[in-house]
């Protein structure tokens, strides 16, 4: 399994034309401990760049966005009732949804860990 | 991720460094700017522990943002301060007795509020805590108005701390034993080292606990001291901000505003009987007009508390009276989730008419209508000691 990221702070793990996703560490951090998780509906259609998920902090909330076209089909309902999943084990435990790609050519658009590396810090 | 706070707003000057800055580097801290400050948000322990901390030991805040003014009568008479101060807010000062301290905010002619504060009698002067963001207008509002009667002091070489918790009181008198004997809303000057401090037993957490200010150059070492006690741990401003909402009190420029009065905002428990009608000293103060026909007659909307079902609604949210009506009955001006009532809690203004605990309301969370129950406050119980 490949991990990608995206600039909104999101890891990609790829499995052939099926993506985990989930925020990254640095991401975490800088929300702060979570309080309120929102995911999207299994089997509902989603473009990349559109709010797939919130994530609120005690502070603020947060959209999520796809970073992929396609359709939802799994989400972490243990984030739900357990938000600080997503702090203690972001890349882990922590993660979002899981969705079916349409177009895996999107997958190239993504950033490598150098390239993300950059970004976050 | 893209962050949605609603809050924010660019500051205008470069960013103050106070004195403490160094120290909650050093402690961890997560800075950012806040009111033109560089501000600790929270330490390591992050919002929901410090938050938890706070109302289970103690938490110690650096509030030193905030503006320190000492007001100072010409005649040298404290009562001649008292009386000039009364001319811009609707509080009963000329009756404070020295060592004690009041809530207070200066009202607009129009009766909104420009700005809430804390006043404490000092014996020879009065202490003035303001927000942050309204130091400069207020100091400036302050000599303009006052100045034939009054000097007006901002206190720039002053760092403020406040401890609040149970265990406040333990700790502090590890320093000061004589602040054990404090009841809330007392005021006095302490040394702590031979440092001249003024502490007042109050916050902004609805907990027991006080307020502490110390000469910058001894800050760094009074807070070290103060962590020496084992119950006592940093606390960011992020934190701060959810103990005050839970405790169902006001943060400037967001529940209170230019463009909410005092009756409205649901303190008219601040307007002591002196300042309202048949009393000794009735209005004299700005939009006394409004405030007094509204404390005899009631306002049009008033502050409410809410629980939110589910998740929390945010400052801005506007509030309907059904999931699909278009017109908008109120907003929502604080909302966050509760650590300690472990649910999402909000504060916000509705109309008078509806204002009634246990009424039903849907708060628009970006076209998602989130039903609301309006709710006493504070959320969780106040534990001052009296």
């Amino acid at each position: 399994m490949e991990i990608r990221y995206t600039a909104e702070h999101e890891w990609v793990a790829i499995d052939g034309n099926r993506a985990t996703v989930g925020i990254t560490d640095y991401a975490q951090r800088a929300l702060g401990d979570l309080v309120f998780v929102q995911l999207p509906t299994v089997g509902s259609a989603i473009s990349r760049g559109a709010v797939a998920a919130v994530v609120e902090s005690v502070k603020a909330a947060s959209d999520i966005y796809s970073p992929l076209t396609g359709r939802i089909i799994e989400v972490n309902a243990a984030t739900v009732s357990d938000p600080s999943l997503v702090n203690s084990d972001p890349m882990g435990a922590g993660w979002l949804f899981k969705i079916e790609c349409n177009d895996t050519s999107e997958l190239t658009q993504l950033l490598d860990e150098s390239a993300y590396r950059q970004i976050a810090q | 991720m893209n962050s949605r706070p609603s809050t924010a707003s660019p500051p205008a000057d470069p960013l103050r460094r106070l004195p403490l800055h160094d120290l909650h580097v050093a402690h961890g801290a997560r800075m950012e700017p806040f009111a033109g400050c560089v501000m600790p948000i929270h330490y390591t322990l992050g919002v929901l522990g410090e938050h938890r901390h706070t109302r289970a030991a103690a938490g110690l805040f650096d509030v030193s943002h905030m503006g320190q003014i000492i007001l100072r009568a010409r005649s040298g008479e404290n009562r001649d301060a008292a009386l000039a101060l009364e001319t811009l807010v609707p509080v009963d000062v000329v009756s404070l007795r020295q060592g004690r301290q009041r809530y207070a905010f200066f009202t607009t002619p129009s009766g909104g509020i420009s700005d809430d504060l804390m006043i404490a009698n000092l014996n020879t002067c009065l202490y003035l805590v303001v927000n942050a963001a309204r130091i400069a207008s207020d100091v400036a509002y302050l000599r303009e108005r006052l100045s034939a009667h009054c000097t007006v002091e901002v206190l720039t070489d002053r760092a403020l701390l406040a401890i609040q918790g149970p265990s406040a009181c333990a700790a502090l008198s590890a320093l000061v034993p004589m602040v054990a004997a404090m009841r809330f809303m007392d005021a006095d000057v302490f040394s702590i080292d031979g440092a001249s401090c003024f502490i007042t037993r109050s916050g902004y957490t609805g907990e027991d606990g006080f307020e502490i200010s110390v000469p910058a150059a001894m800050a760094a070492t009074i807070v070290e001291r103060l962590l020496d006690h084992a119950s006592v741990k940093l606390i960011g401003l992020g934190a701060r901000d959810s103990l005050r909402l839970e405790s169902g009190l006001c943060l400037y420029g967001h529940d209170l505003t230019a463009d909410t009065t005092p009756v409205e905002a649901a303190l008219e428990w601040a307007i002591q009987p002196a300042r309202r009608v048949g009393g000794a000293r009735v209005g004299g103060f700005p939009g006394s007009e409004v405030i007094l026909s509204q404390l005899s007659h009631g306002a049009e909307r008033k502050r409410v508390g809410f629980r939110p079902d589910a998740r929390p609604v945010r400052e801005g949210a506007a509030l309907f009276a059904d999931a699909t009506s278009n017109a908008a009955l109120g907003q929502i001006t604080s909302g966050t989730y509760a650590p300690s009532a472990q649910c999402p809690v909000a504060m916000g203004y509705v109309p008078a008419s509806v204002a009634h605990i246990g009424t039903r309301l849907f708060a628009d969370v970006r076209g998602q209508r989130i039903p609301v129950t309006l709710s006493d406050m504070p959320f969780v119980p106040h534990r001052y000691r009296r």
